[in-house]
């Protein structure tokens, strides 16, 4: 077994298991930190791709940013002592049943489905030159049309956030 | 192959997360763990994203575009979500979804 394998098989482990303990979990604040164990193997997973500059953005802005945001929102809406009723049987074999069909056919598709092989991947790092570049150009591969209307998002999402979130007069 | 992980891993990991999520988006009740299921989805999409873009085109960097969007657009979601939960708790005190059952006061 490589490096890069272990490094998958522990990453991989980690996201699969703090996920099925971020949708199980009663303790909502328990709930939340799990959500940043998973954040920060995915944030891995990154790194071991060698997309440094995306795992940099993965961590600052994912775990760093939403998770803190979420748990602020939890400490604002419910007690931490507090334990969530558990789901009733009647709701989760129904759930369980749709998950379970959906997973198995996906992966069957995707174990079926002859991927090339050959294709020699570069180890090297993305250069971050290569990535400005790319986010101002407008020629092809450009992207500063959806540079600008993602910077026009971000700004309505500020400005609606703090409109909704404001206390009301009356 | 990425230097002995073949693509086929990447692409199950992100699938059993994405049912993970789905699975808390249909069981949960509080609208916190739903909005934290739909980051669950969200990341799955990525990792899928990344690892297609790696292995099948390493000389392009689509993936990695969509996958900055795709956390941009996700930032924005949660907070503007966040500002509506606490918004309905100031309302009604909880944030349950099976008690929400008014649109308007």
């Amino acid at each position: 077994m490589t490096t890069n394998q272990l490094m998958f098989a522990i990453f991989s482990a980690v996201i699969i298991v703090f996920s099925i303990l971020t949708v199980t979990s009663r303790r909502i604040l328990r709930a939340a930190t799990f959500l940043l164990f998973v954040l920060v193997a995915t944030g891995g997973m990154y790194f071991l791709l060698r997309f440094n500059f995306l795992a940099a953005i993965q961590l600052t802005l994912y775990a760093g940013g939403i998770v803190v945001l979420i748990i602020f929102s939890i400490l604002l809406t419910s007690h931490i002592s507090e334990k969530m009723e558990a789901p009733g049987w009647k709701k989760i074999i129904p759930a369980l049943i749709a998950v379970l069909a959906g997973a198995v056919i996906t992966i069957s598709t995707i174990l079926q489905y002859p991927f090339p092989q050959q294709v020699m991947a570069d180890s090297e790092r993305t250069d971050i030159r290569m990535i400005a570049r790319s986010l101002i150009s407008t020629e092809k591969y450009g992207y500063a049309l959806p540079f600008e209307v993602i910077s026009i998002l971000l700004l309505a999402a500020m400005v609606g956030a703090i409109i909704l979130a404001k206390k009301r007069k009356d | 192959m990425f230097e002995g992980v073949p693509l086929t891993w990447f692409l199950i990991t992100g699938t059993i997360m994405f049912f993970i999520g789905i699975y808390g988006f249909l069981v949960r009740k509080n609208l916190i763990t739903i909005l934290m299921s739909t980051e669950l989805i969200l990341n799955s999409v990525n990792i899928n994203f990344v690892a297609f873009n790696k292995i099948l085109y390493p000389d392009h960097l689509e993936g990695m575009f969509f996958t900055i969007f795709i956390i941009a657009v996700a930032a924005a979601e949660a907070s503007v979500a966040i500002a509506i939960i606490i918004n309905i708790y100031r309302r009604l005190v909880n944030i349950d979804v099976e008690k929400m059952n008014e649109m308007k006061y």
